[in-house]
Parts: structure tokens; sequence; C-alpha cells
């Protein structure tokens, strides 16, 4: 499991790579927030070659999600598989991510 | 097949096979995804759906062993996670036992899906244990023990 970052223009992307769980989040989370810290305001995570997610990976999700909106920013989601999609909904987390099918409409959305 | 010793093995039928897998882990978080590796590989070997490989089983048994590993341990390398897993055409219980005192499961699940509580950062692990699994029970038995049920449907 590992996070690669790229910039795409104005937006940084974040690939997850694996599993987004108890284990690997506060990775992902530090990584963001260097970004953020360096003045980027908009984010992109790409799930679509993330296995599984369990509830502290959600919650880093939130946590971001809010840090970067108190900074101005934007983080939106892209590529969730069907499983990912559930565990969105189960959640009610799909009411709080703008959630993208694709990389590219996620990137045209900003 | 050409006598009653070998064959096609893949064709043998799976409704009567059982399996079980029994492990011992530290309380260390690092474990969890090798355990969920291990478990749900099996499922995979008893024709469990994808949905089931991929969502229910790794989700439930993450945050069982998170649960176990985090607050019923307390991160303590010196104490153990117990951790097993049955399951057979029609069912897996997996159960996960750790030294702690136990806790009441409706008390301290929450619903995440409600008001504000959509906005927490934590708080969903049990909601998604019970969603996730067809049954979820927690008694004392030589400790802390979450038992997670699956019906394979």
């Amino acid at each position: 499991m590992s996070f690669s970052i790229k910039k795409q223009g104005e937006i940084v992307v974040v690939d997850v790579e694996g599993q987004l769980i108890v284990g690997n989040r506060q990775e992902l989370k530090q990584k963001v927030l260097d970004e953020l810290e360096k003045g980027e305001k908009r984010f992109l995570i790409d799930f679509s070659q993330t296995g599984y997610i369990d509830s502290s990976g959600l919650g880093v999700l939130v946590s971001l999600s809010k840090k970067i909106r108190e900074q101005g920013g934007e983080l939106r989601l892209a590529n969730l598989n069907d499983d990912l999609k559930t565990l969105f909904e189960l959640t009610k987390l799909d009411t709080l991510f703008q959630i993208a099918d694709t990389r590219e409409r996620a990137l045209e959305s900003f | 097949m050409t006598d009653g010793s070998d064959g096609d093995v893949a064709a043998l039928p799976l409704d009567t096979v059982r399996l079980a897998i029994e492990l011992e882990i530290p309380s260390d978080i690092r474990y969890i995804e090798r355990v969920v590796e291990l478990v749900t590989g099996q499922c995979a070997q008893l024709c469990y759906t994808a949905r089931h490989c991929a969502l229910n089983v790794p989700v439930a048994l993450t945050e069982a062993l998170a649960n176990a590993i985090l607050r019923g341990n307390g991160e303590n390398r010196e104490k153990h996670v117990r951790v097993t897993a049955r399951l057979d055409f029609t069912r897996l219980v997996m159960e996960v036992s750790d030294e702690g005192e136990g806790f009441d499961i409706d008390d301290c699940t929450i619903d995440p899906t409600t008001g504000d509580n959509v906005m927490r950062e934590d708080g969903r692990g049990l909601f998604l244990m019970r969603r996730l699994m067809d049954s979820v029970e927690r008694f004392s038995d030589h400790g802390n023990v979450v038992r997670l049920t699956l019906l394979r449907g």
C-alpha cells in the first residue's frame, strides 16, 4: 500500500494504491497536509487502485476535507468502485464529498 | 478422471468442506492487513461472493482487529489478539479476542449517518461491522470476544 502524489495543472492528485486503513491513514494525512502547507488548494484523491477502506480511512478523508476547506480549498474524489461506493453510501459520506466517476471528469469539475 | 485417486480436483464439490484459521498476533496494527488477506483468501476458496471478499469481510474484520489492538489492548505489544475464522458453504464465523475488559456494543455504536455525525472523524467502526455482517456479538470468554457472522447466501 502506498500513496503517490503528482500535480496536474493546479490540482494535486493523490493515488491510493492498496488499502486505506488504520495502519497507513496517517501517512496519507501527512502527505496531503504537507501539500496544503505549501499553499496547494485543490486536491483530488483517485481510488482506481484502491482495495478497501476502513472507518479510520474514511475518518481521515473527512478530516482532510475539513482542513482543506478551512484553508479555502477543496477536496474531491474519483474512481470509487462499486464496493467503495457502497461504503460511502452506507455512511452517507457520498453526501459530503463531490465524487466523480473518472479522474478526467473530476479534474474538469474544479 | 482415470480412477478414483486423482483427476480434476477443481471439480470436486465444496459444499461439505470446512475451513478454519486460528492465529494470534501482537497488538500491532501492521498485522491487520495480513490477517485480513488470510481470511479473505479462505473465503475466496469457498466461492464467497466478490463483494464479500472485497468489502464485507475485509472492512468488518479490520474494524474488529483495530478495536481489539487499539482499544482492548491499548496497543500494548505484550498483549495479544487472537483471531479465529471458521467457514463452510453456509457461513463465516470470525472471533477476535483481546485482553481488555470489553464493552457494550449497543452503548458504543453511534449512527454516523444522522445530523452532525456525518462530519465526525471517528465513530464508524461498530456501525460498519453491524451493517456489513449478519450478526455482531460481544461476550467474555477468557478475555473480550467479538464474534462476527456472515451468511454466505
